[in-house]
């Protein structure tokens, strides 16, 4: 070996400042490691543009270098992106369109050197991190799990601005990249190797050794990256104009269909990859970047990285703070391990638990009355990693550890050592009685007692409990393995040790968690509860089910609230909405066509016959129009036209109900309810109340969330619409004293973003 | 060998087993391992303790997977149990989780360790099928050739006759006699009758179907939920037959010797699938720990015989040793627990226990003693239950203890008969 230099690029002497890049240059290699000083992963900002400008003219002059090596200097991170915090400072499209030039210019710069830089990735390699990787002459890739690369722009409601639109098709051929950019999907190292994204794959210790290897060799022209682009279906489609034209045609119908237009940055992106097929690559250079700069000024990118930002802040938050409870110790707040669970109750939400928790390396007790539930538990649990095992996700060891993690049992044995229990009975308070004081006669005094029931005031479960500072509520919403929220409830009496212990686990779980406070439906139902109503009171009125559905997919969800019924079963709607229409007789009052129905002994999916049809298979099929029947006398009123008619008779007769106002009614009945979550303390804050919303029952992402659409439609407006609602509706639509008090003196609920 | 002289006792603190399944039924899809790994699992999570006390975990198989032959290591990697964990196999024939248990206790007694868990499972539902070896020897030869022609001249020399698969038979490899025909000539070679037998037979079926009717017998069983699927779930042993009748069992043919014979399904144990173990610790740590402990192991004796005499007769020999090393005589005894591999050879054990000729040949002047029927295998035996190879042992020694406790008896003796014509037997003292 001969002498090794150290050299800082750009660095200010006498300062604190220390470089994010630093060079090792050894027998004419040099080896840049990025390790952005005070953070823990390796974003792209305006600081470490400039160093990596620096750099490459340093490295276009140094003749003693012939290649280099861009390695991270972070443990699991090669660069996750660009910092996310300055596109918020962007004012304008111009502004933004610069910043995307700029990048695109850095990495045309790293393209064209005249020493090729191998890209050494282990760890994240994502957005502009794999937009630089593209712009290498080379890149090798670790086979480990946390190597994962992808374009997520989209999910901010942006478009690759470094070069992605243009370089990623080239790479992988069109169809592929399609699916990274439209998606923002992350891949393995393992698929990114399939996919032609990098040129090799190597074990983590041996990294920088290859990458050296390689550098050398591709600088002496002994080796070279291998163009993919598809394979052989790359070479019949992508690679060729005709084929190319169909691919993007198909791409922006299944788009448009897709995300009804709510997303603008999915046509974007594709526009500007096919603007560097039509005219050149330059010319798709400069549309990808006026597409960038157009979509950093969208509401929905404001939105989008609004939440982004939000969850991130929830990742951090521990729940509770000891300023809450000025007089306890700080180890008060210090959650408890947690690393043997109890479930009881192996229904769909018990098994649902179940699978996350074993996934998490949690063992886990399932309980249940008798052996045949449990068993069931077991295969819904198979059932789950199963679906993962067929999709790669995890592999066979990983399959039978997580299932040996689940032991099944009929009574209280192995509960002696658990720390946590969550009971996930029926929805009856008796019941949730007897299971608690049984739990509690079997488990360690420190142990906590987690219901996730829906609505039942965790304080009413509570009163059962010999120590209810540890009862607290952990309310996951189904399907378990897929919905990303879980409300944590607290009583006043619930010790904040416990309240921090569930959250904590509730990350480790993978959950994004807000904290609320107990009342009927806590937040997440509450404000779904006067939505589903409204629906429910329009089909009393003869409004169709399919076009209440489609008015409110129009508006966003991801099902119509109807379905959405079906779905949760006619059964547990039922009889939470019995409990909201206690809590709340004025303006909760449920419909007569959901009683109608459910009383027919249609529970809706889960009994096969609901709203909707299903086959056999229990797959759903269209409305069933025998259901109007149960609840409309025939004649009386006026079923309003529909878009598959339940019978083709009466067509012409109905007249139409327009989806706005299919939608204000609904919507606002929810906007409404959650202000009054707000001043009744229920959240913790618009921010909580914001993600709870998307992140549990689905409130459109692009609107930000029920405070933040509120926010943009304007208080006023929404008080004035609701005042109009509650002339014709009296009493369901009464506007919340919040938002009668904000109108007055024009607040709104995120003062910081209207400027 | 109670304390080895350093004052470490070694106690029993709780056993599981899985449900013991006629081979070819509820478990035929779940390898020996899945069964080891099921019953480990539940007995940490019954005695709600903690993997990381666990220092290394033996176990027994008699039929071991050709892939995966140290199934001790298997179990042991499940992921209730640190990868520290150290593990080993043990083969003993029928005495496989026996030994298990008392290699693990040596351990324990050395200070070698604190806490074990020791066991074993069998599956005879999923046997290795074997190839003739004039297959095995072409195809090693064929992966040695050195093109693809001499490769497939090689293979070309193979005819019909080399592809009939060999299964393993249940039979002694020096003296080429199935276990079944060595009850049979011991049952001849001590005049035990097929009344007897069948007598016998039916005792152990009441007596079972009895335990599990009342929740003894279930209470060391953990249900299993079948997998792959979870369409089932076996709670109790599916063997027990509680309805059947001495006349049911004389009308089976006799199997081994259809002639002259006595010896018939009926009175034999079963093909079984099943897993079975028990959780050891120096009886200190055990206290340290904060658990009950079941019982102390006050000695144990293995011996061993000419397999072609009298194949399954050693327990003759091992039990005096056992009872002399406890410092015991059988009438200390409160319950008796023997594995039945054949009635012939339980009713020939207890007719050896009480002769002069086998006491002496075992180095005692005096015979152990007649066995009082009314503590002999209380809750029945194998014939009943059935007989996971590598289970069994373990199985015996939880059901000795459990049942001690509940009758408040403080000694209890387990003897169990091996193939290769050896004995194993083992003492216990019931803690207060």
């Amino acid at each position: 070996m001969s002498s090794a230099s150290e050299v800082t690029i750009g660095g200010l002497v006498g300062t604190r400042w220390k470089p994010a890049l630093s060079v090792e240059v050894t027998d004419g290699i040099a080896i840049i490691t990025f390790d952005l000083p005070n953070e823990s992963v390796n974003k792209l900002n305006r600081a470490v543009k400039d160093e990596f400008v620096a750099l490459v003219s340093r490295l276009e002059r140094d003749a003693t270098v012939q290649a280099a090596v861009f390695i991270s200097g972070k443990p699991d991170v090669w660069v996750a992106g660009a910092d996310i915090e300055e596109f918020l400072e962007l004012k304008t499209a111009a502004d933004a369109e610069r910043l995307s030039r700029d990048g695109q210019m850095l990495l045309d710069s790293i393209e064209h050197l005249r020493v090729p830089i191998i890209a050494a990735i282990h760890g994240a390699c994502l957005g502009g991190g794999l937009e630089t990787a593209l712009a290498c002459r080379y890149r090798i890739g670790t086979d480990h799990p946390k190597t994962i690369l992808g374009l997520p722009e989209v999910q901010l409601g942006l478009i690759p601005g470094g070069g992605g639109t243009q370089r990623l098709p080239r790479r992988i051929g069109l169809t592929n990249a399609l699916d990274l950019i439209l998606t923002g999907k992350q891949v393995r190292a393992k698929k990114a190797l399939d996919l032609g994204l990098i040129d090799e794959l190597v074990h983590p210790s041996i990294l920088r050794t290859i990458a050296i290897q390689r550098a050398r060799e591709v600088a002496e022209g002994k080796r070279k990256s291998e163009r993919h682009a598809g394979g052989m279906k790359g070479l019949l489609i992508d690679g060729n104009p005709a084929g190319r034209a169909i691919v993007l045609r198909k791409a922006r119908e299944q788009t448009l269909a897709k995300s009804r237009g709510h997303y603008p940055a999915l046509i974007a992106a594709i526009d500007a990859v096919a603007a560097g097929y039509e005219k050149g690559v330059a010319h798709g250079y400069r549309e990808e970047s006026r597409h960038f700069g157009e979509m950093a000024m969208t509401d929905v990118s404001r939105q989008l990285i609004f939440l982004f930002f939000a969850t991130n802040e929830l990742k951090k938050d521990p729940g509770v703070e000891p300023s809450q409870h000025p007089e306890l110790p700080v180890a008060a707040f210090e959650p408890l391990p947690v690393n043997k669970i109890a479930i009881i109750g192996a229904g769909f939400m018990g098994a649902g638990i179940a699978s996350i928790a074993v996934q998490h390396g949690s063992l886990v007790r399932l309980k249940d009355a008798d052996h045949a539930r449990v068993a069931k538990g077991y295969a819904a649990v198979r059932d789950i990693l199963k679906e993962r095992l067929t999709k790669k996700q995890i592999n066979k060891i990983q399959y039978s550890d997580y299932m040996a993690l689940l032991g099944g049992t009929v009574d209280y044995s192995g509960f002696g050592n658990v720390d946590l229990v969550i009971e996930a009975v029926f929805e009856d308070l008796a019941i949730k009685h007897q299971v608690l004081r049984e739990t509690e006669a079997s488990i360690s005094p420190n142990a906590i007692f987690a219901t996730n029931t829906s609505t039942i005031p965790i304080s009413l479960i509570a009163q059962a409990s010999s120590r209810p500072e540890r009862v607290l509520g952990m309310h996951f919403f189904s399907p378990v393995q897929k919905m990303p929220l879980l409300e944590v409830i607290t009583t006043t009496e619930t010790y904040p040790q416990v309240t921090a212990t569930a959250v904590a686990y509730g990350k480790k779980l993978g959950k994004t968690v807000i904290v609320v406070n107990d009342g009927p439906g806590f937040y997440a139902n509450r404000i779904l509860s006067p939505y589903i109503n409204e629906a429910a009171i329009m089909l009393d009125q003869g409004v169709a089910v399919d076009i209440i559905d489609r008015a409110l997919v129009d508006f966003g969800f991801p099902v119509g609230p109807i379905t959405l019924i079906d779905e949760v079963g006619l059964d547990v709607a039922t009889k939470a909405g019995k409990i909201m229409a206690d809590a709340y007789p004025d303006r909760m009052q449920p419909a007569k066509s959901i009683q109608a129905v459910v009383a027919a002994g249609r529970y809706g999916r889960k009994s096969k016959k609901g709203f909707f049809t299903y086959d056999k298979e229990g797959k759903k099929g269209e409305v069933d129009p025998s259901v109007y029947g149960l609840f409309l006398t025939p004649g009386s009123i006026p079923i309003v036209k529909s878009i598959a008619p339940p019978t083709g008779a009466e067509e012409t007769a109905r007249p139409e109900m327009p989806a706005v106002q299919i939608q204000q009614r609904t919507v606002l009945a929810m906007l409404n309810e959650a202000a009054r979550c707000l001043s009744d303390g229920i959240i913790r804050s618009a921010r909580d109340g914001d993600v709870g919303a998307v992140f549990g029952i689905g409130f459109p992402p692009f609107r930000g969330g029920p405070f933040r659409y509120m926010d943009s439609l304007g208080i006023q407006i929404v008080v004035q619409r609701l005042e109009d609602l509650n002339a014709r509706f009296p009493g369901r639509f009464d506007p919340a004293d919040l938002l009668l008090e904000m109108a007055r003196r024009r607040q709104v609920f995120y003062p910081d973003e209207r400027s | 060998m109670a304390t080895f002289g350093n004052g470490r006792r070694v106690a029993i603190v709780a056993g599981v087993r899985t449900p013991f399944a006629k081979a070819g039924t509820a478990f035929k899809s779940i390898s020996a391992i899945e069964l080891g790994k099921l019953c480990v699992a539940e007995l940490l999570q019954r005695t709600n303790l903690d993997g990381k006390e666990v220092q290394a975990l033996v176990f027994g198989t008699v039929v071991p997977s050709v892939v995966e032959p140290n199934i001790a290591r298997e179990v042991s990697l499940l992921p209730l149990l640190p990868k520290g964990v150290q593990a080993y196999t043990v083969s003993r024939a029928c005495a496989s989780a026996n030994q298990a248990i008392t290699d693990a206790a040596d351990q324990i007694a050395l200070g070698h360790l604190d806490v074990a868990i020791a066991g074993g499972s069998e599956s005879l539902s999923n046997i290795p099928i074997l190839h003739s070896q004039r297959f095995a020897e072409t195809l090693v030869l064929a992966s040695k050739a050195k093109s693809l022609p001499a490769r497939i001249r090689i293979l070309a020399r193979l005819r019909p006759r080399d592809f009939i698969p060999i299964t393993p038979a249940i039979a002694e490899p020096t003296t080429g006699e199935t276990m079944g025909q060595s009850a049979e000539k011991m049952a001849k070679l001590n005049a035990i009758s097929r009344e007897e037998q069948d007598h016998f037979a039916l005792r152990s079926h009441r007596l079972a179907s009895a335990g599990t009717a009342d929740g003894r017998l279930t209470a060391e069983i953990m249900p299993v939920y079948v997998p792959p699927k979870f369409e089932s779930v076996l709670t109790s042993d599916n063997g027990i037959r509680e309805d059947t009748s001495y006349e049911q069992l004389a009308a089976l043919k006799p199997v081994f010797d259809r002639k002259y014979g006595s010896v018939t399904a009926g009175n034999s144990s079963p093909l079984t699938d099943g897993g079975a173990c028990v959780l050891l610790m120096n009886e200190e740590k055990a206290k340290a720990l904060g658990y009950p402990t079941l019982g102390i192991i006050r000695s144990y004796a293995y011996a061993a015989l000419d397999p072609g005499e009298q194949l399954l007769q050693a327990p003759v020999l091992a039990a005096p040793v056992a009872l002399k090393r406890a410092g015991l005589t059988l009438k200390d005894i409160d319950l008796v627990e023997m594995h039945e591999a054949f009635a012939a050879q339980v009713l020939s054990n207890l007719k050896g226990f009480e002769s002069k000729w086998w006491a002496e040949r075992a180095g005692f002047s005096q015979p152990v003693g007649e066995v009082d029927r009314a503590k002999l295998n209380v809750m029945g035996g194998s014939i009943a239950i059935g007989h996971p190879f590598g289970a069994t042992g373990a199985r015996i020694t939880t059901t000795l203890l459990n049942e001690l406790r509940r009758r408040d008896g403080r000694f209890g003796l387990m003897t169990v008969c091996t193939a290769g014509g050896m004995g194993f037997a083992m003492v216990v003292e019931r803690t207060r």
